[in-house]
Formats: C-alpha cells, sequence, structure tokens
C-alpha cells in the first residue's frame, strides 16, 4: 500500500511541470473567457440568452456540427482503408501508406487551404480537366461552399484518425483472422464480420479526435468556405476581432468547450480511454 | 452427428516449405487415416506446426502435394477446405458470445436460422455450456474457452480437425480433463483429428498414431506403442521419454534376434540387428529395468552401484553408475529402491530381452 502511494506521489510529481503548463495556459485564460461571457457588456445570463435566439449563431453552430459529423465519416473510412494498407499490406504499400500519411504534416495548413483552392477552383486543375475531357460544360462549384469545406478539412484530419485504429488494428489477434477463414469465412466477410468490430475502439477513438478536432477548425472553412460557410471558430474569431461583441463570443466560446467535454464524458463511460490510444 | 464415413483422409506427398533460407519441412511424405486420431509431435521449430499450417491452408507449402480423400487440395484457400481448428490461445471472436462464435461457421455457410439454434443448442449441450451461451469469451474460463472453439470447430461436421497446442494454456489438472473430453469428442464424432503438441505423454495417451518430427524432418511415425517400445532413432528415444543407453560392442544376428557384448557380458536382444552392426547402443526404458541381487546366466544383466533416489509417491527413481561408468535411471518400488541403497549400494541391473533395443552408436 505504502508503495503505491509513493508511486503515486512519483507520477503526480513527474506529471506536475506539464499540469502546470496546462492550468497556467489553458485553464486560467479559459476562466477569463468564461467571466467575460458573464460581465459583458454587462452583468447577467444576457449573452447565453441572445445565443438562444440569435439565428446567425444557431444556424453556425448546426452547420458546424453537420460539417464535423461528415468530415468525421469521411475522414475515419478514408483512413480506415489507409491504415489496412499501412498495417497490414505488402512491405512496399506500407512504405507508400506510411508516407502518405507522413508527408501532410510538414506542409503548413495554410499551403493545404490553398492548395485546394487551386485544385478545386473554377478554374482549378478538376474543372479544366473535367472541361477538356468534355465531361462538363460549366464549372462545378467545387470550393468557397461546403464541399470544399469538407475535403480541406478532411484532407487535413485523415493522417490523425490513422493513429487510433493502427493501434487497434496493431494488437489485434491475428489467430482470430485466421481462425474465420479457417472456418469457412471469405476474406470479404472476415474483413467485416471480425476485422471491423474488433477494432471497433480503434473506430471511436479516431472518430472522436476528428470529430473534436473540426469543431475547432478555422483557418481552412475561412479560406475555403470564401466566408459562405462560417464555422463556430470563425464565428468567434468575428465576434472578438471585427464587430467587438466579445461577451457574445465568449459565451458561444464556453458553450463550444462545454459541448465538447460533454461528448468524451459520454464516450469515455462507454469506452475506456486506454483502449483508444 | 456424422457418419464416420465423412471424415477425412488425407494425403501429404513430398510436402516441403522454406522461409527464406530456413528449411521448416523437408521432404514429408504422410498419409493419415480416416478418423484417426494422428499427434504431430516435436520440439519447437521441428515444422510440426508448419504441417498443420499447411494442413489448415494457411501456409502454402513450397513443394509437394497435399490430398484430400484423393483430390488435390494443395492450392485451395483455407476457407474452401472444411477443416475444423483449434488455435493455441483458442483465437475466439471476442466480440461475439458463445452462441454466436458457435454458430459462425454455420452462418458463414447459410445454415437456416432454425437449424443453426437446433446445432449449436446440440453442441453447446455437448461440450457442457449450457447457461453459458450470452456470455463473452473474456466472460470465460480458460476450460470454458477451450470449449468455445472446440464447439465452434465441430459444429460444422468438418471432415478433419486440427488442433494447434490447445491446452498448453492450461493447468495440469484442467489439462487432464480437457484431454478425456478431447478423446470423447472423437469417439463420438469420428472425424479424423491432428493434433499438435510437444508434450510426449499426451501425445502418448490421445493418440492413434504418433508422428515424431525434429529440425523439419519427420523422423518416425506408429502407434504409440509403436514408437515408444520401438523407436527408430536415438532422438525419437530421447523424446519420448527417459531412457538409458548402454553401449555395446560385437553385435550380430542371433536366433531370434541379436546379441552383443555390454559391459563384458553377452546380452539378448529381441530386436533385428539388420541396420546395426558391431558398435551399437542398447536403449531401455527405466520401468524395463529391475534390481537384482545377481543375474542368471544367460539373463541380461550388468552390475551397477546405486548412487541416489527420488522418491516419487507410486515409485522410486534410482539413479546408478555402471562399472564401466554409464549412468542409469531405473524406476522401481519403493521398498526395492531402499533395499538397493542399505545394501552396500553394489546390485545388478537386469531386463527382458524383449525391452532392449538397438540404436546405431553415435548421432541420430
Amino acid at each position: 500500500m505504502r508503495g503505491t502511494l509513493s508511486d503515486r506521489m512519483g507520477a503526480a510529481l513527474l506529471m506536475a511541470p506539464l499540469l502546470l503548463f496546462l492550468i497556467l495556459a489553458y485553464a486560467w485564460p479559459f476562466l477569463g473567457v468564461v467571466k467575460w461571457s458573464f460581465t459583458l457588456p454587462t452583468p447577467g445570463f444576457g449573452q447565453y440568452h441572445a445565443l438562444l435566439t440569435d439565428d446567425l449563431v444557431q444556424s453556425v453552430f448546426i452547420r458546424t456540427l453537420r460539417i464535423a459529423a461528415i468530415v468525421t465519416v469521411v475522414s475515419v473510412t478514408a483512413a480506415y482503408a489507409i491504415t489496412v494498407v499501412w498495417v497490414r499490406g505488402s512491405p512496399v504499400q506500407r512504405v507508400l501508406a506510411e508516407f502518405c500519411i507522413l508527408v501532410p504534416f510538414w506542409i503548413s495548413v495554410l499551403t493545404r487551404a490553398f492548395g485546394w483552392v487551386a485544385l478545386l477552383s473554377n478554374r482549378g486543375l478538376i474543372n479544366t480537366w473535367l472541361q477538356s475531357i468534355g465531361f462538363i460544360s460549366e464549372p462545378l462549384t467545387l470550393v468557397r461552399n461546403e464541399f470544399g469545406v469538407i475535403v480541406g478539412m478532411s484532407h487535413f484530419l485523415i493522417p490523425f484518425a490513422v493513429f487510433p485504429l493502427a493501434s487497434a488494428m496493431r494488437s489485434l489477434d491475428e489467430r482470430v483472422l485466421l481462425a474465420a477463414r479457417g472456418l469457412g469465412s471469405s476474406r470479404m466477410r472476415t474483413f467485416w464480420t471480425v476485422f471491423v468490430p474488433m477494432t471497433r475502439s480503434g473506430i471511436i477513438g479516431s472518430a472522436l479526435i476528428t470529430f473534436v478536432f473540426s469543431l475547432g477548425f478555422f483557418v481552412t472553412p475561412a479560406i475555403l468556405g470564401g466566408g459562405r460557410s462560417v464555422m463556430i471558430a470563425e464565428l468567434i474569431y468575428l465576434r472578438i476581432f471585427q464587430s467587438p461583441d466579445w461577451g457574445l463570443g465568449a459565451a458561444i466560446s464556453v458553450v463550444l468547450v462545454v459541448f465538447v467535454g460533454a461528448l468524451m464524458a459520454l464516450v469515455f463511460r462507454y469506452v475506456k480511454p486506454k483502449q483508444l490510444v | 452427428m456424422q457418419q464416420p464415413g465423412r471424415a477425412a483422409e488425407i494425403k501429404a506427398n513430398g510436402i516441403g516449405k522454406s522461409f527464406g533460407s530456413f528449411r521448416a519441412l523437408d521432404d514429408l511424405t504422410l498419409d493419415i487415416g480416416r478418423g484417426e486420431f494422428l499427434t504431430l509431435l516435436g520440439p519447437s521449430g521441428s515444422g510440426k506446426t508448419t504441417f498443420l499450417m499447411i494442413l489448415a491452408g494457411f501456409v502454402q507449402p513450397s513443394e509437394g502435394r497435399l490430398f484430400s480423400d484423393g483430390v488435390d487440395i494443395t492450392d485451395r484457400p483455407a476457407e474452401q477446405r472444411a477443416a475444423g481448428m483449434v488455435f493455441q490461445g483458442y483465437a475466439l471472436f471476442p466480440h461475439m458470445s458463445v452462441e454466436q462464435n458457435i454458430a459462425f461457421p454455420l452462418k458463414v455457410r447459410k445454415k437456416s436460422a432454425t437449424e443453426i439454434k437446433r446445432r449449436v443448442g446440440e453442441m453447446v449441450e455437448r461440450v457442457g455450456l449450457k447457461g453459458h451461451e450470452k456470455k463473452l469469451p473474456a466472460q470465460l474460463s480458460g476450460g470454458q474457452q477451450q470449449r468455445v472453439a472446440l464447439a465452434r470447430a465441430l459444429v460444422f461436421e468438418p471432415g478433419v480437425l486440427l488442433l494447434d497446442e490447445p491446452f498448453s494454456a492450461l493447468d495440469k489438472s484442467l489439462r487432464g480433463q480437457m484431454q478425456a473430453e478431447m478423446k470423447r469428442l472423437h469417439q463420438e464424432t469420428g472425424t479424423t483429428f491432428v493434433f499438435v503438441t510437444h508434450d510426449q505423454s499426451e501425445a502418448l495417451a490421445l493418440s492413434s498414431r504418433v508422428a515424431i518430427f525434429n529440425h523439419g524432418k519427420l523422423l518416425q511415425v506408429g502407434r504409440p506403442d509403436e514408437v515408444y517400445d520401438r523407436p527408430d532413432n536415438r532422438f525419437v528415444a530421447e523424446f519420448l521419454g527417459e531412457i538409458n543407453m548402454l553401449p555395446v560392442k560385437g553385435v550380430k544376428p542371433a536366433d531370434n534376434g541379436a546379441t552383443g557384448l555390454c559391459e563384458d557380458r553377452a546380452v539378448n536382444m529381441r530386436c533385428k540387428a539388420e541396420k546395426v552392426r558391431g558398435d551399437a547402443i542398447l536403449a531401455i526404458r527405466p520401468e524395463h529395468m529391475s534390481i537384482a541381487r545377481e543375474a542368471a546366466a544367460g539373463e541380461n544383466g550388468i552390475a551397477a552401484t546405486a548412487i541416489a533416489s527420488t522418491y516419487l509417491g507410486a515409485a522410486t527413481k534410482l539413479d546408478l553408475t555402471t562399472r564401466q561408468g554409464a549412468k542409469v535411471t531405473v524406476s522401481v518400488p519403493n521398498e526395492v529402491a531402499a533395499a538397493a541403497l542399505s545394501k552396500g549400494n553394489s546390485v545388478w541391473l537386469t531386463w527382458p530381452a524383449e525391452k532392449g533395443f538397438l540404436l546405431p552408436d553415435g548421432g541420430q
């Protein structure tokens, strides 16, 4: 008992600098934001009342949730395919998959967003090519709308979605897959009825990371949405820096943080955090 | 549940497997009879598991052909071979209940819901898992998981059941219980069983025949008593149990057997001396030697000194040294051992002619 106690003390001491940093850099300033949301411009629940009645804020909230949900589905699905190749492919396939996963980390989010503009805009590569082969006559609107935002965000988030999946797939007992095949199950069937269910915790972890991450996206929607599909982070920015309405901006932030916290608490009730990494 | 006629008959013809420069299995030719309980026995890395994986279709042989009921199945993928398999560690589906695990092979075969329900129910009963149907594998004990694995592998009435060291994770008493259970399942289903183990007592207890492997080669195959009492070579002799090796000189054929000189005394062997001439090794199991005050003329016997004893309950293991320095171990009744040690330690070791066998001198 004494051993465990001092072990815990040791662990706490080792984590202390990190905890201190998190408190100073995040918790303390966030408390300030909470304070603003109740005091600016006048003390009270005025800003939260405004949130409930403001159509713009609500539509941005709903759009943010919708985009985040779609991006999560797209990213986790794509990441799943890449991870299967990365973890279970031939040596050459593994190297290629690893390359595809790591390279995006070396390119800034800004560069990538503009890269997608160049690909997707009316006179961009994709439209020009589709027109030249006569597949379409008018350029498709691929950017400065939700579609562009979803493409850009998914592209950014896929590598993050890969890691929880990879750890789930790596820890899977190979013999269980052999057993399924030995019992007469085709590769396809084994994949869907055994492999996918056995990586469930990885899928949940991957979806959680992607979803929470997408809620706070700023640069990508700003560039690829072209002001037409404003997401919550951009709205907070606008409220604080352009139409100085700090109280409302702060209230939106608080609601967002509380929402994310509640979501994680809900997920962790069903899946142990340990299983997600 | 199954007509014995449906059990598969398997022929392995010149099967070999290399992993890079490592030769895992070399020129294996073996017939596995319909409804047989064949054990593949050998130390780790001997090729026994590789052969099982080739039988299951998980590993493709580098050369040779494999036949099941006369049909070449060498290139047939695992899922089309319909071999039931029980893995080391059981490899149950962790996200499925006991019932769903057992139903899996039937679902794959698109059986009707009523048939699946009936056959899973029968199987659950047969392996004694009633009341555990809805549990997940993680909620079961090792022995229960083992039963699920057996039920899952047998429920679709495969022609052959492959077992890869299924008892290695169980404690000793449970192991004995599961062995008995498996023997019963073999008799009830009539299916061909191919069982991999490195435990020689398990192999001898369960099998109708034992195939002994070492370094990728099949060394000998035969009934348990054949391989135990008449091993072809030193490795088989030593792997199957403790054995005493005494040098013999001047081995030559004689009436119904062979003769030679062991520690300057004439000894008789019932085995043929075809392969062995001149100097050889005389091998005798500890339980086949007895302690005597003296050896009569014409009786096989050598003089020895008792040096230590180990009490084993039912018997005592006695360690002795012969006059020429060979170490011998015998298994004798407890009071005989006590007497041998007290009587100035000098005794005679005797054995019946038919219990000693000749092995080539040196090496294998």
